[in-house]
């Protein structure tokens, strides 16, 4: 158990390229931090570094009180779960799991506790003698688990530990990480490209993007309030609607559509406007916050219904509960209260409509 | 699925009897006497006289200094062999190892040096290697005989091969677990090498077994000689009006066939294995 800190700490390769710029994160203990962005954003990078298998170019990391910039990985207090496990394949699960114990000279009593507590945990009992080429993937993944729990580490490492499991099982596996990490309560860093894995996992989510931090914030903050054009695509399914807007006082033209906000928005001039699929309504009749709508095609999800369009040539999503009647023709209605403005050019977020961003702040974890 | 045609079987039967028939006429042919080989040359039909030719060649003491008996030539083989197999899959194997796993200046210039050398063939070296040999005063010992072969540019590149496609995490997650690079070779890359090993042994092997021509430049007392020479030595006695003992030659050469054939018939499960199999 111990907090991680992660000062301005940056990668750059032999020759130049800058994998990681700039990084500062401090985890708290027994927090559950999600590394994600697109790959090459330098999230596995980052992971590597704090794990020892980097060197870190520049910057702190520092696990419990300890600066580890020049400690080997064995001796960080560390353990790591793999994309593809990294099992041992000529050792039996038991030797998979002992051989870290082993290395560090346990007392072989304490070892055979460890491994049958980790078995046990996670339902490995009958399987402690198999080699790993006689297990499924899921159980592999269990293995790879068992080896880090068994290390009773100061944190967890996870390396995109899912990626290679079915649809079906990856959520199954995401429910037992979280419920593992919950009962030990270790703090982990968990990488992912997956956007749905990292909101359901995450205390804290951090989006990166080329190497810089987009933005760090609990799962339903970043959803809500997404700090850029960059997050505000990348998290969430589907992807937040993303159109070109003009505002001049308190009206907003998006192509040539426009709309009567209730009072004039600090941003003004060409901006991106953000718009969440699920908070968008189709309307009977035009009104000043209406956009006409051109429908495409629909996505049929069950529970609800992804209806996609454009606006005057300008793509958009809807999701829609799955009965309601559509025409290729309708009306849709904006919230006032759900608008997201961004810099066209930067890309960065923009104040909110001002009566609302004061009315309705979106607190971290609530 | 191919289906197998009687043709397809022709051809095989052919292919079996063109590599067997030989061997079968040697081994046939050493069960004659010297004297009807000489009158009625090779033979099919098995003689009477097998079980005298074998242990004649295997205890009698032959040579000018009448020492060196067929037992003594197989038993230096199999040490030329062994220890050819053995010294150049210790030797290979951590020279592979520190051009793989270590990062150090021209490690890839090194490997392509020891690449190239693969083309040359032994014979190339061998009055320079005599040379050093013969100054170390290692002529007529084992020791001369196996050590200045032992480099292996074919086992290192096998090894290398191999392991390169050990995937990384494998390192990294013993890294972790605090081994380190003495441990991780030997807890995890060596047992991961198994049948790749078998398969080099297997060459190796062979190869030792078959030297000729090291051995002759190398020894020139006969408590040294191997099957290779023996065979040689039979066939070279032309004195007087005594016909050479093609029987003991041809018993000799099936004697020296028999250990190869049956290291490749254990070892081929592995062996097989070993040149297919890539996943790790």
């Amino acid at each position: 158990m111990a907090e991680i800190l992660i000062d301005t700490v940056s990668k750059i390769y032999t020759g130049g390229t800058r994998a990681v710029s700039d990084v500062s994160l401090s985890i708290a203990d027994g927090e559950f931090i999600v590394l994600v962005g697109p790959s090459g954003c330098g999230k596995s990078t980052l992971l590597r570094m704090v794990a020892g298998l980097e060197d870190i170019s520049a910057g702190e990391v520092r696990i419990g009180a300890r600066r580890v910039n020049e400690v080997d990985p064995a001796d960080r207090d560390i353990a790591m779960v793999f994309q593809n496990y990294a099992l041992y394949p000529h050792m039996s699960v038991r030797e998979n799991m002992a051989y870290g114990l082993k290395n560090r000279r346990t007392p072989a009593a304490e070892i055979e506790a460890r491994v049958a507590e980790a078995a046990r945990m996670l339902e490995l009992g009958p399987y402690l003698d198999r080699k790993p080429r006689a297990l499924s993937g899921g159980q592999r993944q269990r293995v790879a688990m068992g080896r880090a729990v068994v290390r009773q580490p100061a944190a967890f490492l996870f390396d995109e530990p899912l990626s290679n499991l079915d649809a079906k099982l990856r959520v199954t596996m995401r429910g037992e990480i979280r419920r593992l990490q919950k009962r030990l309560g270790t703090t982990s860093l968990y990488v992912t490209h997956d956007q749905l894995e990292a909101m359901t996992l995450a205390d804290r989510l951090v989006v990166l993007n080329g190497g810089r931090i987009e933005q760090v914030g609990a799962p339903l903050e970043v959803y809500h309030r997404p700090a850029s054009t960059f997050v505000a695509s990348f998290i969430g399914a589907p992807a937040m609607n993303l159109l070109d807007a003009e505002i001049h006082g308190g009206q907003m033209r998006i192509g040539g559509a426009q709309v009567d906000l209730p009072a004039p928005p600090a941003a003004q001039g060409v901006v991106t406007l953000g718009l969440r699929a699920e908070d968008l309504r189709i309307a009977a009749v035009p009104g000043p916050m209406t956009l006409p709508f051109h429908l495409d095609f629909i996505e049929e999800l069950g529970a609800q219904r992804l209806v996609h369009g454009h606006v005057d040539g300008q793509l958009l999503t809807l999701a829609l509960p799955p009965a309601l009647a559509l025409a290729t023709h309708m009306n849709v209605t904006l919230a006032a209260d759900h608008l997201h403005f961004f810099d066209t050019a930067t890309g960065r977020r923009l104040p909110d409509l001002a009566p609302m961003s004061q009315a309705q702040p979106v607190r971290a974890g609530a | 699925m191919h289906r197998t045609k009687p043709l397809d079987h022709l051809i095989l039967i052919l292919g079996c009897l063109f590599m067997g028939l030989p061997v079968v006429v040697a081994f046939m042919t050493s069960t004659h006497t010297a004297a009807d080989i000489h009158m009625n040359g090779l033979s099919l039909a098995p003689g009477g006289h097998g079980v005298e030719t074998y242990t004649e060649v295997l205890t009698r003491q032959g040579g000018f200094t009448g020492q060196v008996t067929g037992a003594r030539m197989a038993m230096n083989s199999l040490i030329l062999g062994l220890g050819f197999a053995v010294g150049k899959i210790a030797l290979s194997m951590l020279a592979a190892y520190a051009l793989v796993y270590f990062r150090f200046r021209f490690a890839t210039a090194m490997f392509w040096v020891i690449f190239t050398t693969l083309l040359l063939p032994l014979e190339v070296r061998i009055m320079p290697s005599y040379q050093v040999m013969s100054s170390l005063g290692l002529l007529n010992s084992y020791t001369g005989l196996i050590v200045p072969l032992l480099a292996s540019a074919t086992g290192t590149f096998y090894f290398r091969q191999f392991f390169k496609s050990v995937p990384d995490e494998l390192l990294e997650a013993a890294r972790i677990d605090g081994a380190g690079p003495f441990k991780f070779f030997i807890d995890i890359l060596l047992p991961l090498s198994k049948t790749m090993m078998a398969a080099i042994f297997i060459i190796m092997f062979v190869y030792g077994w078959n030297q000729y021509l090291w051995p002759m430049l190398m020894t020139t007392e006969e408590r040294f000689f191997t099957l290779m020479r023996g065979i040689k030595q039979i066939l070279q006695v032309w004195i007087g009006s005594q016909i050479p003992d093609y029987n003991e030659a041809f018993a000799l050469a099936v004697l020296a066939m028999l250990p190869p054939v049956l290291v490749v018939v254990v070892f081929q499960r592995w062996f097989i294995k070993g040149l297919t199999e890539s996943d790790k």
